[in-house]
C-alpha cells in the first residue's frame, strides 16, 4: 500500500469529522424511529468522505452551498453539533432558530449558504457568490455541492455556462450516489459519466473515489487552486453511495442487497481508519477512543436538542424582513 | 423641476445609486451594449464598465439565482427580467430561494436585491409579452412588490428599493416608458409600503396602479364634469399594502372601485377589496367594484387586446353605476 503523507493531527481531524457525520445521521434515524424527530430527513451516511475531504481543501472564509442531503456539509464546514441537532428537531436553539430544519440546514456564520429543499436549487447561490468574489477580488472560492439528480436540472446548465463564461471561482462538486430518490443515474441521465455534462462548457473535470477522503481532498484541492489562480470553475464527480434510503419511508426496492454490500465494504470511515492503523499513523485504540468520544458528543448534542424549547409563538413573524 | 420620461427617471435612479454604492451592479439580458430591451439601462455600461453592467445569457433562472448569491455575499444586485412573462422561468429562484432564505436561516442573512421587470399590454405583442403577473408575487411572503406609474414615483421608489435589505420586485410597464413627468433637481427617495393619493375627492375611491392609474385619473377628470368627485389612490407598493391610507379614503367616500390590468380572478383587486372589507365593512355603502383584465391569455388582435384590459370608458361606466 502506498504510504500516506499525513500527520496524526490531520488524520484525527478527518476521521473524527467523518465519525461525527455518521453518528449524527445514525442518531437522527434513531430519533425518527422513536418519533422524537418529526417529519423527514435526508441522511448523508455513506458520503462522509466527500464533505470532509472537500472542506479540507478550503479556508474558513470560503463559501459552500450544500445539497438536498446537507447535514454532512454543515458539520464539516464547522457547524456546532448541538445547534445542528436542535435545528433538525425544529428547536429555538437551532442554527436557524427552528425555521429551517433538515432540508434547509444552513449556517451563514460559517460560510455555509445552506442546504436546499429544491434539488439543484443552490446552483444560483453558489454562482452568485462566485460573482461577488470576482467583483470584489477577494480570492475566496465557492464549493457548490449537488447530487447526480441535480445535473438533470436546467439551472445546472445555466449556471455552469455563466460561471465558465465569466470565469467564476466555483468548484462544482457532484456527489454521485447513484440515485435521485429511487431513479438511478442509468435510468435518468442520458450520460452516465456525469463529467461529460460539464465538459461542453470548456471547464476542467475529474472523477474521484468519493469513499476516499484523501482522494476527494486532493481532487478538490487541485480545482480550488485552479480557481484561486483566476482560471475559473471546474467540476469534480465523487462516486459514492448513500446507506439509508432517500428518506425514512423509503423501502429501497430499487437496489439490491449485493449492491449495498459492495459499497458498505468500501466504507469511508472503516477504510480510512484501517489505513491509518496499518500505516501506524494511529493505533486501533486511538481509533476506538475517537469513536467513543464522538458518541459522547452526539449524546450531549442530542440531549441538548431534545431539552431545548420550541420557538415562541411570537417567532412566527420574526426574521421575514430586515 | 425637470421633465423626464419614465425610462429616464429609472435610468437616473440606477446611475445615482451606482455612483453612491460600489456594491450596486446591474445584470440581465441585453442590459449592457444594447441598453435594455426598452432602453432603461442605456449609457450605464459606458459610465460604469462591463463589470458592473453585465450582459447575461438568456438564462432567467441563473440571472435570478446568481443575483441572489451575490446579494447574500455582500453585493446589491439590480437584475432585469426583460418581460415579466419570463419570470416564470426564474420563479423557483425568486419564490423558493430569494423570498425564503432569510426566514429559513433564522434571520442570519440579508437579501438586498432588486428584480426589475416590466409587464402589461399595449403593443399587441400577444400572450407571452403582455401579461400582468403581480398577483403571483404578492402571494409570496418575504418579497416586496412595487409597481409605480409616474416617473417621480419610479425614481424615488427604485432608489429606496436598491437601498432596501429585502428582495424587491420592481414592476414597470412598457407603455409607461414614453410618458413624461416632473422630477426634482435634488436627490429624493420615496418610502416603500406607502400609498399615494393622486387626486383628492369625496364621492368614491378609485384604487389603481401602473398603467391603470393613468386611465383612472382620466376617468376621474371626466366623471368630475358629471358631478362625481373621485379620490384616486395609487398603492404603489402592493406588498406590503398600505391599507391604512386606503381605509382613510373609504371612511370618507364609502364607495370603492379597484382597477387593474391583470386578470380579474385571483388578482390583487381581490386582496385589496377583501382587506377593505376586513378593516371596515361598515364604512361601505355599496359593494366594492372591480374593473380588471379579462380572464384570457392576451390576444394579438389590436381590438381584442383593447377589450382585454380596462379602458377609461369602462372605469367611467362602473363608477357612474356605483354612484347612482
Amino acid at each position: 500500500m502506498e504510504k500516506t503523507e499525513l500527520d496524526k493531527k490531520t488524520a484525527v481531524f478527518y476521521l473524527k469529522q467523518m465519525m461525527q457525520i455518521r453518528q449524527f445521521e445514525d442518531k437522527i434515524m434513531d430519533l425518527l424511529g422513536q418519533n422524537i424527530a418529526e417529519g423527514g430527513s435526508h441522511l448523508y451516511a455513506g458520503q462522509e468522505a466527500i464533505a470532509v475531504g472537500a472542506m479540507a481543501s478550503i479556508n474558513p472564509d470560503d463559501y459552500i452551498v450544500s445539497t438536498h442531503r446537507g447535514h454532512g456539509h454543515c458539520i464539516a464546514k464547522g457547524g456546532k453539533l448541538p445547534e445542528l441537532m436542535a435545528e433538525i428537531l425544529g428547536k429555538k436553539t437551532g442554527c436557524c432558530k427552528g425555521k429551517g430544519g433538515s432540508l434547509h440546514l444552513a449556517d451563514v456564520s460559517t460560510g455555509n449558504l445552506g442546504a436546499n429543499g429544491v434539488v439543484g436549487g443552490g446552483f444560483g447561490l453558489a454562482t452568485g457568490a462566485g460573482l461577488t468574489i470576482k467583483i470584489k477580488k477577494t480570492n475566496q472560492v465557492v464549493l457548490c455541492f449537488f447530487g447526480d439528480g441535480a445535473t438533470n436540472q436546467g439551472l445546472f446548465h445555466e449556471c455552469l455556462n455563466m460561471a465558465a463564461k465569466w470565469v467564476l471561482p466555483v468548484v462544482y462538486i457532484c456527489e454521485n450516489n447513484l440515485y435521485g430518490m429511487s431513479v438511478s443515474v442509468k435510468r435518468a441521465s442520458a450520460l452516465e459519466d456525469l463529467t461529460k455534462k460539464a465538459s461542453p462548457y470548456g471547464i476542467p473535470t475529474d472523477t474521484v473515489d468519493g469513499m476516499d477522503v484523501l482522494a476527494v481532498r486532493d481532487g478538490v484541492t487541485k480545482f480550488v487552486k485552479h480557481s484561486r489562480e483566476g482560471k475559473g470553475p471546474s467540476m469534480i464527480v465523487c462516486q459514492s453511495y448513500r446507506y439509508y434510503g432517500h428518506s425514512r419511508s423509503d423501502p429501497r426496492v430499487y437496489r439490491t442487497k449485493e449492491e449495498e454490500k459492495f459499497w458498505h465494504d468500501r466504507d469511508a470511515i472503516l477504510t480510512f481508519g484501517r489505513k491509518m492503523v496499518e500505516q501506524k499513523i494511529l493505533t486501533q485504540q486511538e481509533v476506538d477512543n475517537l469513536d467513543k468520544e464522538v458518541q459522547k458528543e452526539l449524546d450531549d448534542a442530542t440531549k441538548y436538542a431534545i431539552e431545548s424549547p420550541l420557538p415562541e409563538p411570537s417567532a412566527l413573524y420574526e426574521d421575514l424582513y430586515v | 423641476m425637470k421633465q423626464l420620461f419614465y425610462w429616464q427617471a429609472i435610468n437616473e435612479a440606477l446611475e445615482e445609486e451606482m455612483k453612491r454604492d460600489p456594491n450596486v451592479f446591474v445584470m440581465g439580458e441585453d442590459v449592457a451594449i444594447y441598453g435594455g430591451a426598452y432602453g432603461v439601462t442605456r449609457g450605464l455600461m459606458e459610465k460604469f464598465g462591463e463589470e458592473r453592467v453585465r450582459d447575461t445569457a438568456i438564462s432567467e433562472a441563473a440571472i435570478a439565482g446568481a443575483g441572489l448569491g451575490a446579494a447574500v455575499t455582500g453585493m446589491r444586485p439590480v437584475i432585469e427580467i426583460m418581460y415579466i412573462d419570463f419570470i416564470s422561468i426564474a420563479l423557483d429562484q425568486i419564490y423558493n430561494q430569494m423570498a425564503k432564505i432569510r426566514y429559513m436561516f433564522g434571520g442570519k442573512t440579508k437579501v438586498p436585491i432588486v428584480v426589475r421587470t416590466q409587464g402589461g399590454p399595449g403593443r399587441t405583442l400577444g400572450a407571452h409579452h403582455s401579461q400582468s403577473l403581480e398577483s403571483w408575487l404578492v402571494h409570496v411572503p418575504g418579497l416586496k412588490v412595487v409597481m409605480p406609474a409616474t416617473p417621480y414615483d419610479a425614481k424615488g421608489l427604485l432608489k429606496s428599493a436598491i437601498r432596501e435589505d429585502n428582495p424587491v420586485i420592481f414592476i414597470e410597464h412598457k407603455m409607461l416608458y414614453g410618458t413624461k413627468g416632473e422630477i426634482p433637481e435634488e436627490e429624493y427617495t420615496l418610502p416603500i409600503g406607502k400609498a399615494s393619493i393622486k387626486r383628492e375627492g369625496s364621492d368614491v375611491t378609485i384604487i389603481a396602479y401602473s398603467m391603470a392609474l393613468l386611465k383612472a385619473l382620466k376617468a376621474a377628470e371626466q366623471l368630475q364634469k358629471g358631478g362625481i368627485n373621485c379620490e384616486v389612490i395609487d398603492p404603489l407598493t402592493l406588498l406590503p399594502l398600505d391599507i391604512a391610507t386606503i381605509m382613510e379614503s373609504v371612511k370618507k367616500t364609502h364607495k370603492v372601485v379597484i382597477v387593474h390590468e391583470a386578470c380579474k380572478t385571483g388578482g390583487t383587486g381581490a386582496e385589496i377589496g377583501m382587506q377593505i372589507i376586513e378593516n371596515g365593512f361598515d364604512y361601505l355603502d355599496a359593494p366594492i367594484k372591480r374593473v380588471c383584465g379579462a380572464d384570457v391569455p392576451m390576444p394579438k388582435a389590436p381590438n381584442l387586446e383593447k377589450l382585454a384590459v380596462p379602458q377609461v370608458e369602462d372605469i367611467i361606466k362602473v363608477t357612474k353605476e356605483l354612484c347612482e
